[in-house]
């Protein structure tokens, strides 16, 4: 098996809700993500699933349990520090990307992610090529269009364009919030294709939120389910591929 | 003819403002009221150290750095203190008033007989009002190449994106907090500088200077963006500058209609608000389709 890369241990966070009462969200989670893992997340509204996601890339700070990556303890560390090593794709297309830059000006972004931000000329000519070589593997017209801005592509677009600004450094850990959820049937095909050849043939490491039982079945190798909190279904392997949409309908049915 | 190169000086020294509004106004996406007290800030700073005999340059530099430290202030209140920008630039501001009165030791201070940069040896050399030409340009052309050369460096894209999208930039290792203080620091240092220069060159600095700066400041950029339309960043940077002469071609000609000095702010608010219209009011119109009808019907 694959050395652990991200280990859970006893995570639980506690936040105030609107009238000031403490409730909590996760209760006591553990989770293991081994190298190479890629997880598919299923779970009802409200089970913790983005908090699970803020917890891990640090928007949320567990309350109490700890976070280890590499057997480094980062329970405390910041979400902008881990913005160095976790990558994040959200639902919303307009989340990921800067709209009045252009794709070329956003994706030298994504590519200076682990530098500083010097006072030092960009040179975004020297790293074209390497853009329309990139851009060209999504195949939905994108490097045709490195010098227009963000704004006014489309939604497709637009999320594939922020996937690939997630990965052109490729992060330890990636994560996907619904990242096709809110695109058209079609397009939403073409970008989970995209996702899963990416992801294999990079050995990245990755959990992805989804609410599409089919591509929780089909992509990844481990599929874990949340629900009140807690990691309540946890397939690896064989047993991941023996599951079926039915088993998993008839396992909801059940709550 | 001097009364053209009166404007045109006017609206070089004025187009600093401009400069530095854009920074907040147009790149982080919000209207920063602190300029209201940094521009009479920097006046104050400036004229008191020159009338204490300090090197005008000197003073000038000292004047933008008074200015960055409000828009420190006025950072540290909207990222670090959570309150919301337009509360943060207000406090500022009004604490600012107190400030220029103690600096100033009075409402006003005026320069009479003293060394400004407006006044050396080589500018009495100059046909009248050349001397705010002179001095705008290199102003200028500094303040816009720094400005063009930074916001194409790796941090001025990470500033940019950070007004574009906080979400985006923190994502991907910006700290859009730093980039917010850094653009109001820079802003009102631009803002303030400007200051220093418009009260050399009227001869005073008064405490009730700021009212009305960012509307003035407002229509460079905006008068700026509706005649040239879309534009790259470094030639909207240019367009600003173009923009300030325009708007103070406009008030000119509003001043040789009869109007009073009196009228000056109310003036400069409709200007800018009907500049502010142009892209509803063509809408309404359908100014542009109109124009191009002829073509386009034809085609």
């Amino acid at each position: 098996m694959n050395k652990p890369l991200i280990t859970l241990t006893d995570v639980s966070t506690t936040v105030q809700n609107s009238t000031g009462t403490s409730i909590n969200i996760l209760k006591k989670l553990n989770l293991t993500i081994n190298e190479g893992d890629f997880i598919t997340v299923l779970g009802s509204n409200g089970a913790g699933k983005s908090t699970l996601f803020n917890v891990i890339a640090g928007g949320i700070k567990a309350t109490t349990g700890t976070i280890k990556l590499n057997n480094r303890d980062i329970t405390h560390e910041s979400e902008l520090k881990r913005t160095k090593y976790i990558s994040r794709v959200f639902q919303d297309p307009k989340l990921g990307t800067a709209p009045r830059m252009t794709v070329a000006e956003n994706l030298l972004l994504a590519l200076n992610r682990r530098h500083s931000f010097s006072l030092m000329p960009r040179h975004l000519n020297k790293h074209l090529a390497e853009f329309t070589q990139i851009t060209k593997q999504m195949g939905n017209g994108l490097d045709q269009r490195l010098q227009t801005s963000v704004g006014s592509l489309s939604g497709g677009q637009r999320q594939a364009l922020s996937f690939l600004m997630a990965t052109i450094q490729k992060p330890e850990l990636l994560l996907l919030d619904e990242h096709t959820a809110a695109l058209d049937p079609k397009t939403s095909a073409q970008l989970m294709h995209l996702t899963n050849e990416k992801v294999t043939s990079n050995a990245q490491t990755a959990l992805m939120i989804t609410h599409n039982l089919e591509d929780a079945l089909t992509y990844g190798n481990r599929l874990i389910v949340l629900h009140d909190g807690q990691i309540t279904l946890d397939v690896t392997g064989t047993a991941k591929e023996q599951l079926t949409k039915d088993d998993l309908l008839n396992y909801f049915a059940s709550y | 003819m001097s009364i053209l190169v009166s404007a045109i000086g006017q609206g070089l020294i004025w187009a600093v403002l401009g400069l530095g509004l854009f920074l907040t106004f147009r790149i982080l996406n919000f209207a920063d009221m602190s300029v209201e007290g940094t521009f009479p800030l920097g006046a104050a700073t400036a004229v008191a150290l020159i009338h204490n005999g300090v090197n005008p340059y000197l003073a000038m530099l000292a004047a933008a750095g008074a200015g960055a430290l409000a828009g420190l202030v006025t950072g540290l209140l909207y990222t670090k203190g959570k309150i919301p920008i337009l509360l943060a630039g207000i406090l500022t501001m009004t604490a600012i008033f107190s400030i220029n009165l103690r600096i100033l030791n009075g409402a006003n201070l005026s320069l009479l007989n003293q060394k400004t940069v407006l006044n050396s040896h080589f500018m009495q050399q100059l046909p009248p009002f050349f001397n705010t030409v002179f001095v705008g340009m290199i102003v200028l052309a500094v303040i816009i190449g720094g400005l063009i050369y930074l916001l194409q460096t790796n941090f001025g894209q990470a500033f940019i994106a950070t007004g574009n999208n906080p979400t985006m930039a923190q994502s991907f290792g910006i700290n859009s907090d730093s980039m917010t203080i850094f653009g109001l620091m820079l802003s009102n240092a631009l803002i303030a500088f400007g200051g220093a220069l418009i009260a050399q060159n009227n001869g005073y600095a008064d405490v009730n200077m700021g009212i009305g700066i960012i509307v003035i400041a407002l229509a460079s950029i905006i008068i700026g963006e509706v005649a040239f339309g879309d534009l790259s960043l470094n030639f909207r940077l240019i367009a600003i500058a173009v923009g300030s002469i325009f708007y103070r071609f406009v008030l000119l000609l509003v001043l040789q209609l009869g109007f009073n000095p009196n009228d000056l702010n109310l003036l400069s608010a409709i200007v800018l608000a009907l500049a502010l219209l142009t892209p509803k009011l063509q809408h309404i119109f359908k100014i542009k389709n109109v124009l191009k009808g002829s073509v386009t019907r034809h085609e």
